[in-house]
């Protein structure tokens, strides 16, 4: 019995040990979840066109931002874009990498994917307790053609900080005043009511168990598992099903040259085929890095992914950046310094 | 060469009582600036707003204790069960792959369970035992309230589950060794007595190791305490405090687990290590409770 608590014990202590050592010639980066995929598939291939490897450790937006200050690593990672203040106190600065969208997903019975029709307003009522029933006047008047049940509403939430909860809520809170002054903006909040679930795996989980169950779950993670998502009203009021096409748009039409340091969410962005509940994963480096080399290598890197990787985003179901942002992105990069 | 074994064993000690300092000092230094902000009141208080920034650990308590004593009162009296037969009625072909059976089980890495626990026992409890226990308690005194619905499948119950199912290898294991350390002799009289199997258990046994068995007990309750990926995933994360067993709540292990990756603000990382020096502190009490009663008990019996 206790041996085998040792044995485990001990195969830990070996796997953290292997962690630790990792490659010395890297590039290495820490910090969000939500892009690890995307940036381990461009490392791969990177690094078969030019053996310059990628050591990215996924801990988190939060310990990004704290490694990157703290210059352990060469970039920083992080869904929740640093206001300009923060970012010139650090002598950091700040670009946007990949697009990704958050997604409601219903489980009504009788009711498919995309047939239903929701709009901000609606949905922060749903998540603040106010609408309780799915035949609730506001939702009825959204679906004029579906034939809604009286059946309760059961809010299911992303439980562990993230990325998606980040823009979900900074999303409910630009639409809904009360949300914002009951609830908030945050990676993780205080949600009035509902049941908490960990990861995408489990909110789709608890949603598809529980019927009359809302929630909500990065795109990718949507489209792979098929299921029963909601479409939406965006802020130009037209009704938009969230495919590359949505994303795409409303990175596009955010105006990004208005925006110093990037701090752009793209939540609520205006265009008729916006998507409202988008947003990106932004890239921190140092202004003037302690290793000049280091960083032109995560640079070349960075510009190697702009030009070669949109395919392999598209087919982890990412958006890539539309090419005029990239455009203003490689630009600001002439504020690092990368000689002596 | 003595000296030198001497000094070694005399490290490997001291190293254990300076690990525990050293992590005591951190959690306390980095978790200072919420208890300054706070005070005492950081324990009482049930919020938990990130968004705001205000913290009150009231609920991961709540969360924590509950779901640990719902798994001791369940895994007890399995352990009990599986102990008894294991030491006393088995087989001797039987005892071996029962011993590995459990063996294996503690093997098993807590995500597994918490997979499972989310996969299989939630669906189950949402279908048919959370509507079974709401029906049953409807209307009566205490139990209406432990029960009250609505069923989702997760919560405290179902956190108190997994747990239970963790914690009973440990629990079996522990009291098959305790029982066999009970000297034959004093059992052989017991039966020459004319006293059956489950009488030795019971008045012969399980007193004169009652110690032992207070120490495991607390030893896997401490266990359960800290236990964190498989609560995760079937506790639904909610920091609100219900009288309901069913309802969702939260644990300290799980809220750290959850939260620490993307805290981006200086409080908010500051109140989850608070929370671990919370855990830390509880752990504690209930591993020196668990010692004391050994040693209340190893008296009263010596004297």
């Amino acid at each position: 019995m206790l041996s085998v608590f040792k044995k485990t014990g001990l195969l830990t202590l070996a796997l953290i040990g292997l962690n630790l050592s990792a490659f010395a010639d890297d590039i290495s980066g820490a910090g969000a979840t939500f892009p690890h995929p995307i940036y381990a598939k461009w490392a791969e291939a990177y690094k078969k066109e030019t053996t310059v490897g990628l050591n990215y450790q996924a801990i988190g937006s939060g310990g990004g931002i704290k490694q990157i200050k703290a210059n352990t690593v060469t970039f920083g990672a992080t869904d929740k874009p640093l206001k300009l203040e923060e970012l010139q106190e650090a002598g950091l600065i700040q670009w946007p990498m990949v697009i990704g969208g958050v997604v409601p997903v219903i489980n009504i019975k009788g009711i498919g994917a995309g047939e239903m029709v929701l709009d901000g307003k609606s949905i922060a009522d749903i998540y603040l307790g106010e609408a309780q029933y799915w035949d609730d006047p506001a939702i009825s008047k959204l679906n004029p053609k579906l034939k809604l049940p009286h059946l309760p509403i059961v809010q299911v939430y992303r439980a562990d900080g993230s990325g998606t909860n980040f823009l979900f809520t900074t999303y409910l809170s630009s639409v809904n005043s009360k949300f914002s002054q009951k609830v908030g903006a945050d990676a993780s909040v205080q949600w009035p009511s509902g049941i908490g679930a960990k990861g995408n795996e489990g909110v789709a989980n608890m949603t598809a168990r529980t019927e009359g169950a809302i929630g909500y779950v990065e795109y990718a993670y949507a489209v792979q598992n098929k299921l029963s998502y909601a479409k939406m009203t965006n802020r130009d009021g037209k009704t938009v099903t969230p495919d590359f096409d949505a994303f795409q748009a409303a990175a596009a039409n955010a105006d990004w040259a208005a925006a110093p340091g990037f701090y752009l969410i793209l939540t609520n962005q205006p265009g008729a085929k916006s998507w409202p509940i988008t947003g990106a994963s932004f890239i921190l480096m140092h202004k003037e890095p302690v290793d000049a080399k280091d960083s032109k290598q995560a640079l070349d890197f960075f510009a190697w992914a702009y030009q070669n990787g949109n395919e392999m985003a598209k087919s982890l179901d990412y958006v890539p950046m539309p090419s005029k942002v990239v455009a203003l992105v490689k630009k600001s990069w002439e504020q690092i310094k990368l000689q002596e | 060469m003595n000296n030198l074994i001497k000094n070694l064993s005399l490290f490997c000690a001291a190293l254990v009582i300076v690990l525990v300092l050293a992590i005591l000092f951190v959690l306390t230094r980095a978790a200072w600036p919420t208890f300054h902000t706070f005070g005492f009141s950081f324990f009482v208080t049930n919020i938990w707003n990130p968004v705001t920034n205000q913290y009150g650990a009231l609920s991961a308590i709540y969360g924590t204790v509950v779901t640990s004593f719902l798994a001791l009162i369940l895994a007890l009296p399995i352990g009990f069960g599986i102990a008894f037969y294991l030491v006393e009625l088995a087989p001797p072909l039987v005892v071996k792959p029962l011993r590995i059976a459990i063996e294996l089980l503690a093997g098993i890495p807590s995500i597994v369970f918490g997979f499972w626990g989310l996969f299989v026992l939630v669906p189950v409890f949402q279908d048919y035992i959370q509507p079974f226990l709401i029906r049953h308690s409807e209307g009566l005194p205490v139990l209406g309230k432990l029960f009250a619905g609505p069923g989702f499948g997760v919560g405290l119950l179902s956190a108190g589950c997994v747990l239970a199912i963790m914690v009973l290898p440990f629990i079996a294991a522990f009291l098959t060794d305790v029982f066999k350390t009970v000297s034959p002799a004093l059992k052989e009289s017991a039966y020459a007595l004319g006293a059956t199997r489950w009488e030795v258990m019971r008045s012969v046994v399980a007193p004169s190791t009652i110690g032992p068995i207070m120490g495991g007990v607390m030893l896997a309750f401490g266990r359960a305490l800290g236990e964190t990926m498989a609560v995760t995933f079937v506790i639904g994360n909610a920091h609100r405090l219900s009288p309901s067993l069913l309802a969702p709540g939260t644990t300290i292990s799980a809220s750290i687990a959850n939260e620490f990756n993307e805290a981006t603000n200086d409080l908010h990382t500051s109140s989850l290590l608070a929370l671990g020096l919370t855990l830390f502190a509880v752990s504690f009490v209930v591993l020196a409770c668990g010692k004391a009663s050994i040693l209340l008990l190893e008296r009263r019996r010596n004297a």
